[in-house]
Order: structure tokens, then C-alpha cells, then sequence
């Protein structure tokens, strides 16, 4: 038995780490991928008053806090069964548009969009953000840059806080928005629904123009026939604050749609001894393993799910976009996980138009920004849609509203099954009879990876999508034959 | 971003058991970013630069001029970490405060590994009829063994593991504090300025959060606590805990510049004890008794039983940090 170890070594430094295990004729005979870290907020936030929960939950992860903000506070509100003011939710809704604006540029420029902007056979000192910069224009990093301040304005704004926002609360928020504000984020709004159609211009020009790239995207390697899932409002449009989880199957077959309260029916978690996160499953169809297919409960969360488990989008140039996606790549849904990018894309559209429609709203300004509870809190969901996928909290409280019970399943967390699949199929594609495909190896397994934007920021605490790799090699005696190592960030 | 060999002091910094905010705070201060590079060789730092751990191991004793540790000691690995780049770091900040205090994590002390396996490997949504644990050690079918790191029975803050040299607060340290203090390290290797004597606090106020707040205080008395959800109108202008919210402000260092209070929220204490606190609870207790309406002690108590979660409005930041800890000692991973 040959043994390889794939160890991130810094994004996800002690926190990520890949066995590949060869067999006697050197072929992938299986592979791990193990996350090493716990911290436990299940248990200790029970004790906790649940009006903390969207401030304590913050803190799984600095990277997509807004996220867990959020779907804590829809939880609270559950709790207590209080419906928040039409402008709270408003409020909410817009602080998460600016926060999504932020995260998916940063994931396009920085961490997935290289691969294409520069190709996947550039050098890896290339393939950067500085790499896109010379390629495409010194005036789109400035772009770049102007894009991300602009989400994170909006994220202070309304949430107080650059980092670990602290506005909302059962039943609405602490914040409201002058009329000088509302103008500054509907011009940023403005500049973001440009900035968006920019991007996608871009994808449109250096990836869907280039034949080579369309046939990578479209390719085997990267494709696994899965059920998808992602939250719809009333038309089944996607949307990423609130409504019900949409679930489709391989086929595209809608099997359900889930309310926050029901999600027990419909999802379930499998254990392994030999990591420390969990592998949910669609628990109607059960798990079977590591494994594509209609009887397999693994199922997917990511940009790319939510336009398969959705009808279209609710903004109309999200919506023309969202119909080319389709026609190009051949219908619905799309099992190639590439097209993640491109999907991503899409929903940054999505996220600058409902922006300035939120902005323009005209209600955001008013000052009804929350309703009071009177009901007994007793349990509660929420639901949100992270940019990583599904975000459920769940909580259980006595009758004062302190935590008696807590259950989390977080971004990244739905998509480790299918992660764990495509590094298994990018190891099986390059390696064969014990010839290592070196360059090849690390460069597939990392655009596996990337396409999910994994953050085990939320499972453990690394920054999405940087997956900087380093390579043992061993003999079957366990000796080392080679290292080899690859940084593949932006510096 | 790494220039070996200029002769230019060496930087490092690391997150152990984090949630990567301390890293986001760095990146956000900007264009200091620059002046990071062009004063030091960035010599390690995961998230932004490829390094491994046997290049640290490599490097000669104290040769990192200044290392930034942010996150807490979770897991043997993260131990290792610490004392790793004790061992090669001059200068050693605990940065943020899983690191200096522990922070919200560090309420995991309040419970037993057991107990924190239980809520997440026999949840309601999990299926796990064999009561299935991770294993530090498991051997696959293939015959190979396969590790992850052990989890501790105690969540550790940088100081109880390696001695450190100044603490930097904050969850995470708000991005000008960061810029200050780098603007400090590299105009004291210059000469030009005098770094503050081992074991001070960096990058904060001398005071406390309400010295920073923009909210009124009356010194009115309250004669019940409220839970902020359960208030209608809170006033925009009024002191949180003259309004009967429990406010954390009186306790808790400043150097955020009151971020939560000036847009409603009550301070959570993100910042650490103040200057002169020995006991962050204690102090805080004291705060809270200062504002009760009542020298009757039973109606006092009566009034303290208004805070609903005692222990967590004490020490949501600082339990592994505090004299409380909790209960048991640490267990040592070596």
C-alpha cells in the first residue's frame, strides 16, 4: 500500500489534510480528506440568553460572520415567534446584499477566477489576483478594491461593525438608516450592478470565448451527478435571506421544498471516526456513501446548486444571465462543478440589483425597526443562505429565552461529501500504475477544491478557496520519496 | 511579498483555534499593508504567503523579530504552534482575544469534551447509532493510519502555554489599532520610539468603553434589569444600563471606539478587562451594583436575578483567561 498525504499547509494548515491510498498496482484504491479541528459551539452556547445568539455565533467565523448573524437572528425571532417590522427585515436583507457583494469579488478576483482569467496551465506565479491585473488592466484592481470597500461600508453601516456585526435581534434590529446613508449604498448599489456586468463580460470574453476552457469546464473530471439544494422565495426564485430550501434531484426533479422548521425531515448527518466534521445527506434518500447518483443521499450547496434548485432569479439582468447559463451549458441542472464560477457570477448581479432595489425601497428609511416579542419563546429555525451554501441554526429555549439546545449545520459542512468526491475523481484521473502526474495532481485537486470556495472558516477556520497544497510522497514502506509544494493564493 | 536575506527585521504571524476575524482585521488596514512589506521580510504568515512549518523550524532561535499569534490553544497542534514560535519570535504578541482571554470559544471550558461531543455527534439531526467519536488515531480498512490533532479538555490562552510579550485585545482588534501599533514597532526599530515594557497591553485605550461612549449617563439608578429585544423604545442617547440593559461598557477596556453602543447593541466586553482590572466579573458586578436602586439586600438580589445568563454576561470573553476558568487545570499536551 502506497500512502500519499496532500497537507495544505498553510491556508489550511492543521486544518485540512488528504490521504491518498494506492493500491499493490499503484491505483487510487481510496482517499481521505480529514478536517482536524472542533471548537463546540453547540454545547457551550446552550446557558446563553438566545437574543446573543447572532454576536456569539459571529464568531465561528470571521470570514463569512454575517452569515451566522443573520440565521441567528431568523432563529431568535423563531424562538419567540415574533415577526420582525417589514423594515427590519429590509435592513437585514440589504447588510447581507453588501456582505455577498464583498465575498463573491473577493472569491472571482482573488481565489477562483485566476484559473481562467490566466488559464489552468499558467504558472502558479501567475495565476493571482496580480496575475489577473497585468493580464486584463492595472484599472481593474482598482475596481477590484472599490468593489470590496463598498460591501464592507454597507456591512458597517447597518451591522456597526467591519468585522462580527451586532444589530439584530429578535424581532428586528438596533439600526436604522438616515436618508444620507440610503443615498451613499443606492450609489454604491449603482457602481455594483456595473461592476457585476463588468464581471461577467470578462467571464464572458476570456472563458466562454476560449473553446479549450469551455471544454475543461465542461469535461468529466470535474462533474459529479448529485441532488442539489438552495433557498427560494414564492416564485422559486433564488434568494439568499429568506423562503423555503429547494430540493432537486440528479434530474432536476424538484423533490420538495422545505420550511426552516422542517429541515429534520429532509436532512441528516453522517459520522466518521477519523475527522472531526460531519457529512450531511438528504436523509429521504439516505447515505450510501461517498457516491454521484439519484440513490445517493450526498447533495450540494454552493452557487451552482441554488441556480439548479431554483426557477430563475428575482432581479431581471440576474435573470437574462441566469438563461444564457443554461443555453450555453446545455440545460438544467449543470453538474459540472467549474461552472461554479460563472454561477457565482450571476448571483454577484443579483446581490448589486437587489441591493438597489432594497435601497430604494421607501421603507428602508423608517424607523419601525422592530416589533416587541410577547410570546413564550420556546424553539426555533433559521434559515439563510452562506455564499458556501445552506446555513441552519436551531434552537431550543425555556420559557425565559435562555439556550437549552443548539444544532448547527454550516456552510461548507453541507458540501464535504462532494469535496471529498471530486478530490478522490481529480486522484483518480492522474494517477495511474503509481505515475504521479505531479504538476498535474496538485493543479486539478486545488480547481476541485476552489470551485466550492470551501470555508473551513465555519467547519474549522481557514480562508475560502486558498488552498495552498504540499505533496507527500511515500513508498510503501512509508519512507519519503519526494515533496512536492505549490502556493496557489493571491500574495 | 518574502525578501530573504535584506537584513530587514523578520515578521510573523499566525492563527491557531481562530475563526480568521484577526486576519480580516489585518488585510483591512489597508495601504499600512505596504508599509508591513517595506519595513519587514514577511517570514510567515498562512494566509497570506507560502511558509511551512519546517521553514520556521529551521530558522534560528528569536530570529522573528515580531510574531502576531492570534486564536486560542484548542489542540495539541496549536500548542506545538505556540511554543514553535515562542522559541523563534523575539517580540511575541497575543493578538486578539481568543489568544489573550480566550474569548467566546473559551466558554467551552464551562463543559467536558464529552459533553461537547455530545451536542455535536448525537445531535437531532444526527445520524449516529454506534455513538461514533472521532479518533486522534483510526486505522482504515486499507491499513493505514490515519491522525487528526487531540482535542484538549480545556481551551488555553496563548500565555497559560508560552510566555508572551504584550497583549493585543479586541474581536478582532479594530483595524487603527493595528495600524498604530505597527507604526510603533517600526519607529522603535528605528529608534525613534520606546516600545512599552513586557506584559503591556498594546494597541487599546488606558480606560474603559464608556470613556469612548457617545451615550449620556445621568448616574440615574434602575430598579430592574431588561433584556434588550423586551425594551420598545430604547433612547438613542441615554447610557444601556441606566436603561436597565446590561452593558459591559464599565468593565471592558476601550480602544473600539464604543462600536456597539453607538448603533444600539450593548458592549459584550470583546476588548478585555480595563486597565487597573484584576477580575473582569468581579469588576463588572461592581459596575452593575453602582446603578440598583435598592440598599436592601434581598431586593438587590432580587434585582441581579434579572440578568439572565450570570455567567455568560462575566465572562463570554475571558473565562479561559479568568480566575474562574471553570473548574479542572489544563491538561498538558506534551
Amino acid at each position: 500500500m502506497q500512502r500519499i498525504t496532500i497537507d495544505p499547509i498553510t491556508r489550511l494548515e492543521g486544518h485540512g489534510k488528504i490521504e491518498i491510498l494506492l493500491d499493490d498496482v499503484g491505483e487510487v484504491a481510496n482517499t481521505y480528506f480529514q478536517i482536524p479541528e472542533l471548537r463546540g459551539f453547540e454545547r457551550f452556547c446552550v446557558g446563553r440568553p438566545v437574543e446573543e445568539m447572532p454576536v456569539l455565533t459571529n464568531r465561528i467565523c470571521g470570514v463569512c460572520p454575517e452569515a451566522h448573524h443573520m440565521a441567528a437572528a431568523k432563529a431568535g425571532d423563531a424562538v419567540y415567534g415574533v415577526e420582525p417590522t417589514s423594515t427590519a427585515k429590509k435592513l437585514r436583507e440589504l447588510l447581507y446584499m453588501g456582505f455577498y457583494f464583498t465575498d463573491h469579488t473577493t472569491h472571482f478576483y482573488a481565489l477562483g477566477g485566476p484559473d481562467f482569467v490566466m488559464g489552468p496551465d499558467a504558472p502558479v506565479a501567475e495565476r493571482n489576483i496580480l496575475g489577473v491585473i497585468h493580464k486584463v488592466g492595472l484599472e481593474i484592481g482598482g475596481k477590484v478594491i472599490q468593489a470590496r470597500k463598498y460591501g464592507h461600508t454597507v456591512v458597517e453601516m447597518l451591522g456597526g461593525r467591519k468585522v462580527h456585526p451586532c444589530t439584530s435581534i429578535p424581532g428586528g434590529v438596533t439600526k436604522g438608516l438616515t436618508e444620507e446613508e440610503r443615498q451613499q449604498i443606492e450609489a454604491m448599489g449603482r457602481w455594483g450592478v456595473e461592476f457585476a456586468q463588468f464581471s461577467l463580460q470578462l467571464f464572458n470574453d476570456l472563458v466562454l470565448g476560449n473553446q479549450g476552457y469551455v471544454d475543461l469546464i465542461l469535461g468529466d473530471v470535474y462533474t459529479h451527478r448529485t441532488h442539489y439544494i438552495g433557498l427560494v422565495d414564492e416564485q422559486n426564485r433564488v434568494n439568499f435571506y429568506d423562503g423555503k430550501v429547494s430540493v432537486v434531484d440528479p434530474d432536476g426533479k424538484r423533490l420538495g421544498k422545505y420550511a426552516p422548521a422542517e429541515y429534520t425531515d429532509w436532512i441528516a448527518e453522517h459520522v466518521e471516526p477519523w475527522t472531526y466534521l460531519k457529512f450531511p445527506y438528504l436523509k429521504q434518500v439516505g447515505w450510501k456513501g461517498f457516491v454521484d447518483g439519484n440513490d445517493s443521499g450526498v447533495y450540494m450547496a454552493t452557487p451552482l446548486s441554488r441556480l439548479n434548485a431554483a426557477d430563475g432569479m428575482a432581479t431581471p439582468l440576474a435573470q437574462a444571465e441566469y438563461e444564457k447559463f443554461y443555453t450555453t451549458l446545455g440545460g438544467k441542472p449543470v453538474h459540472q462543478r467549474l461552472a461554479t464560477h460563472w454561477a457565482r457570477l450571476i448571483e454577484l448581479l443579483y446581490a448589486a440589483e437587489r441591493l438597489v432595489e432594497l435601497a430604494t425601497d421607501e421603507e428602508i428609511t423608517s424607523p419601525h425597526l422592530h416589533t416587541v416579542p410577547t410570546k413564550t419563546p420556546t424553539e426555533g429555525v433559521g434559515i439563510v443562505e452562506a455564499p458556501r451554501g445552506t446555513l441552519t441554526h436551531h434552537y431550543w429555549t425555556d420559557e425565559r429565552g435562555i439556550l437549552t439546545k443548539v444544532n448547527l449545520i454550516v456552510g461548507t459542512t453541507n458540501n464535504y461529501a462532494p469535496i471529498s468526491m471530486s478530490i478522490k475523481k481529480a486522484a483518480q484521473n492522474l494517477i495511474h500504475g503509481g505515475t504521479v502526474i505531479s504538476e498535474g495532481l496538485l493543479n486539478m485537486v486545488e480547481m476541485a477544491f476552489r470551485a466550492y470556495d470551501p470555508c473551513f472558516g465555519c467547519a474549522t477556520h481557514s480562508l475560502p478557496g486558498q488552498m495552498p497544497l504540499e505533496v507527500t510522497i511515500r513508498d510503501a514502506a512509508g519512507d519519503v520519496v519526494d515533496v512536492l509544494s505549490q502556493y496557489c493564493g493571491n500574495s | 511579498m518574502s525578501d530573504n536575506g535584506s537584513g530587514k527585521p523578520k515578521f510573523a504571524m499566525y492563527w491557531a483555534a481562530s475563526c480568521g476575524g484577526c486576519e480580516i482585521a489585518v488585510l483591512n488596514i489597508g495601504e499600512k499593508i505596504l508599509d508591513v512589506d517595506a519595513a519587514f521580510d514577511v517570514v510567515f504568515w498562512p494566509v497570506a504567503m507560502d511558509a511551512k512549518y519546517h521553514d520556521v523550524e529551521a530558522m534560528p532561535d528569536k530570529s522573528i523579530t515580531l510574531t502576531l499569534f492570534n486564536g486560542s490553544i484548542r489542540n495539541k497542534e496549536n500548542e506545538h504552534l505556540a511554543r514553535l514560535l515562542r522559541q523563534k519570535s523575539a517580540i511575541l504578541v497575543a493578538f486578539g482575544s481568543c489568544a489573550t482571554e480566550g474569548c467566546i470559544p473559551g466558554m467551552a471550558n464551562f463543559s467536558s469534551t464529552e459533553e461537547i461531543f455530545t451536542a455535536v455527534y448525537d445531535s437531532i439531526s444526527t445520524d449516529n447509532p454506534d455513538g461514533l467519536r472521532p479518533q486522534s488515531e483510526w486505522m482504515t480498512p486499507e491499513g493505514i493510519a490515519l491522525t487528526i490533532p487531540e482535542f484538549y479538555p480545556m481551551i488555553k490562552t496563548l500565555d497559560q502555554v508560552v510566555d508572551v510579550d504584550y497583549y493585543m485585545p479586541g474581536c478582532p482588534p479594530e483595524s487603527h489599532q493595528i495600524a498604530a501599533v505597527v507604526d510603533l514597532v517600526i519607529k522603535a526599530l528605528d529608534g525613534k520610539a520606546t516600545l512599552p515594557p513586557k506584559g503591556s497591553v498594546i494597541g487599546a485605550g488606558g480606560s474603559t468603553v464608556c470613556d469612548d461612549c457617545p451615550r449620556q449617563r445621568n448616574v440615574k439608578k434602575i430598579n430592574k434589569f431588561v433584556r434588550i429585544h423586551e425594551v420598545a423604545n430604547v433612547d438613542p442617547a441615554l447610557c444601556l444600563l441606566e436603561q436597565g440593559i446590561l452593558c459591559n461598557g464599565p468593565a471592558t477596556r476601550n480602544g473600539c471606539g464604543a462600536l456597539c453602543p453607538s448603533v444600539g447593541a450593548a458592549c459584550v466586553g470583546c476588548y478585555g478587562p480595563a486597565a487597573d482590572v484584576v477580575d473582569y466579573g468581579a469588576r463588572l458586578m461592581t459596575a452593575v451594583a453602582s446603578v440598583i436602586d435598592s440598599r436592601d439586600p434581598d431586593e438587590i438580589e432580587a434585582i441581579l436575578d434579572g440578568i439572565p445568563d450570570p455567567a455568560g454576561s462575566f465572562y463570554r470573553f475571558n473565562l479561559a483567561h479568568s480566575l474562574l476558568r471553570a473548574g479542572k487545570p489544563a491538561v498538558s499536551g506534551d
